[in-house]
């Protein structure tokens, strides 16, 4: 039927209005792809001129003093602050969505996982400026009693140590940003949950599986890279993070070992609070920085989308 | 006699029908539990003087998931109490991640209502200093509201297009590479899309600030939601449609723009809509490119304008009491725009759902 289809709408396609839109919806299909090469292009440009006049070392100068004659800046801090928040974020952030996933696919009662489902996708839609102001003048106060506590306990590890100011500190926006990506991690999850082939988790009940046992015989084999993509999406929301880091981090050009006291720094968050002081020289050193971000959530979505696609192959051929 | 025999071969050999049933803990047990291990974080906490609530909410918690855990390996086995122990985290989870949200919504319409008014909607924040009270957002409202139609005008027409060629038309590489493209895209942060206009439109071609570079930077970020979204809705579109209306000699143009198109407009209207949702929100690329005003600028192509989120991002920073009331009410404001725009997207979704599928 689609065959015939096809082939009578190639007959028709001879006509000039015909020509015309398809001309146009192939034409908007290419300006997207060229609209993403001239974001490289353009910001590739710029970084060039930004690196060639850099008297630092772009990669582990621990310094940003873009404005200053000679320009000395390099990104070893934001690389570092851009990372370790979205390792902390990760690390929350994917357990509990697998959890709030799974309670809303197979534990909640049927209305209750309905309006919560519905609930989430809303909250996604909170813009991040909103947890920015939340997380700097609601959260940032809360969070001293647990780093005392943490400190007090761990202190020695000195990645937990804590001098009781406020806790404006890259754990902070770990913490803030695993509550940012939550929803998106849990909606892609919860579809994936809910994909699992009925029969399979039917033959676990009827060999008397326990309702944990059918989850970790049939439903997490079936969707491990299903939650690996919805984390890379999570992942890479996290690295691009903007309003929420520049709202809740104290930002300074150090590395402190210290993940609990503030310092640090991270791309998205320089190069807004950066932007309004930054001269021409400034500018383009931080598209230097956005292009370096830029090829980060490239990568990590680009794996993200290969996994769902590879995925969707296998279980279209085992469908 | 034959009957007494039965009787102990029953019990010596044949397993009575009483135990077949592994043994459970009684429906009752973990309420029980719960008053108990609420009990008991209640004396530590008078007992041991801790102030924070938390801490007795945290010890109760503990106290119930291992007695319960306990005791149904005790009763039930370990099986039955490794599928208690899963539970209960699962639904911890659900608890741990409703906290934090209640509280941010909470935060905000408590704090934001107060000083949400007609003066503050309809006064913008000229020759307000930061620490004064008073001054408004309309300046901001604004142009929020001019910069997101500008983006629009400009992403919905391409994303549509797009859309309809990937189902219509597209095949083979080209169409491959749009698809992966216009997913890679999603994940743009929105403050390298700004970065991007910046080189562009501000560095490179000599304009100004301007509402309208913000408005194309927000046009990139809202592209890829509208592909996306109008795809999966269009995929949706019952091929019979098209070949009827093909079959009656209708042109292919004509055929999707009469027939393809208005059967999906639903579903079009909801992701279109959830685009805009997410783009009003979006500060880091208006930061870039639209700089920031107090004054009311309605010229969305000439000079510095505001918007919503810068607003609040402003009045944040300004680090003032009166500021950050200004900042919770914008917030507010910012949130039920969003909101609106949220629910009346699925609203469309519902009204027009049942007609798509008919």
């Amino acid at each position: 039927m689609t065959r015939t289809a096809e082939r009578a709408a190639e007959r028709t396609a001879e006509r000039p209005g015909d020509r015309i839109f398809s001309a146009l919806s192939r034409g908007s299909g290419i300006a997207l792809l060229v609209i993403m090469a001239a974001i490289a292009v353009f910001l590739a440009i710029r970084a060039a001129i930004a690196i060639s006049r850099d008297e630092g070392n772009f990669l582990t100068t621990f310094e940003w003093d873009a404005n200053a004659d000679p320009p000395v800046f390099g990104i070893a801090v934001l690389l570092f602050g851009t990372v370790v928040s979205s390792v902390i974020a990760m690390a929350i952030a994917v357990p509990v969505a697998t959890g709030i996933a799974l309670f809303i696919s197979h534990y909640a009662p049927r209305r209750v996982a309905a309006t919560f489902s519905y609930l989430v996708d809303l909250l996604a839609a909170v813009p991040s400026i909103i947890y920015g102001l939340w997380g700097a003048l609601y959260l940032v106060p809360r969070m001293g009693g647990l780093y005392d506590w943490l400190d007090q306990f761990f202190g020695w590890t000195g990645i937990f140590a804590y001098d009781g100011t406020p806790a404006r500190s890259l754990m902070t926006v770990g913490i803030l940003l695993a509550i940012m990506i939550l929803p998106i991690i849990t909606s892609v999850t919860r579809e994936v949950f809910r994909q699992t082939p009925k029969s399979n988790q039917e033959a676990a009940l009827a060999l008397g599986a326990t309702r944990w046992e059918v989850i970790r015989m049939t439903v997490l084999p079936f969707s491990r890279s299903g939650i690996i993509s919805a984390s890379m999406l999570g992942l890479g929301r996290a690295l691009g993070e903007t309003m929420a880091v520049a709202t809740v981090l104290s930002p300074s050009f150090l590395i402190n070992a210290s993940l609990l006291e503030s310092g640090g720094a991270t791309f998205a968050q320089n190069i807004a609070s950066q932007f309004k002081e930054a001269g021409s020289m400034g500018r383009d050193a931080l598209i230097a920085s956005g292009l370096v971000l830029f090829l980060l959530t490239l990568l990590v979505n680009g794996a993200a989308r290969l996994i769902i696609a590879r995925r969707k192959e296998y279980s279209g051929t085992a469908a | 006699m034959s009957e007494q025999h039965l009787d102990t071969t029953e019990r010596g050999t044949a397993v009575p029908l009483a135990t077949l049933r592994p043994p459970r803990l009684p429906r009752w047990a973990p309420g029980a539990l719960l008053v108990g291990s609420v009990a008991f974080a209640v004396v530590v906490g008078v007992v041991g003087r801790l102030h924070s609530h938390l801490q007795w909410g945290l010890i109760a918690a503990v106290v119930f998931v291992a007695a319960t855990f306990g005791l149904a390996w005790r009763v039930e086995g370990r099986r039955h109490a490794v599928d208690r122990l899963a539970s209960l985290l699962v639904w911890a989870c659900f608890l741990v991640a409703l906290l934090p949200l209640a509280s941010l919504l909470y935060e905000t319409v408590r704090r934001g209502v107060p000083h949400v008014d007609w003066y503050f909607l309809t006064h913008s924040m000229n020759g307000v200093l930061s620490w004064q009270a008073g001054g408004g957002i309309y300046h901001a409202l604004l142009g929020t509201v001019e910069q997101v139609a500008i983006a629009s005008v400009i992403a919905i027409p391409i994303g549509l297009l797009t859309a309809v060629y990937l189902v219509e038309y597209g095949r083979g590489r080209l169409a491959k590479a749009i698809t992966f493209f216009v997913d890679v895209m999603t994940g743009i942060p929105s403050i390298v899309a700004g970065l991007f206009i910046l080189s562009l439109w501000i560095m490179m071609l000599d304009f100004g600030y301007s509402g309208f570079a913000g408005a194309m930077a927000l046009s990139i970020l809202m592209m890829p939601i509208v592909v996306r979204s109008t795809e999966e809705m269009l995929k949706l579109v019952p091929a019979e449609l098209r070949e009827a209306s093909l079959a009656l000699g209708v042109p292919k143009w004509r055929t999707i723009l009469r027939v393809v198109l208005p059967t999906a407009i639903g579903g079009i209207a909801t992701g279109v809509m959830l685009a805009l949702a997410r783009i009003a929100g979006e500060t880091a690329p208006i930061i870039l490119l639209v700089f920031g005003t107090n004054m009311i600028n309605g010229n969305v192509f000439e000079g510095a304008q505001s918007s919503l989120p810068l607003y609040v991002y402003e009045q944040w920073s300004f680090g003032t009491e009166a500021a950050y009331d200004r900042a919770w009410a914008a917030a507010l404001v910012l949130i039920a725009f969003v909101m609106i725009l949220n629910l009346a997207a699925r609203a469309v979704a519902r009204w027009k759902a049942p007609k798509a599928s008919r």
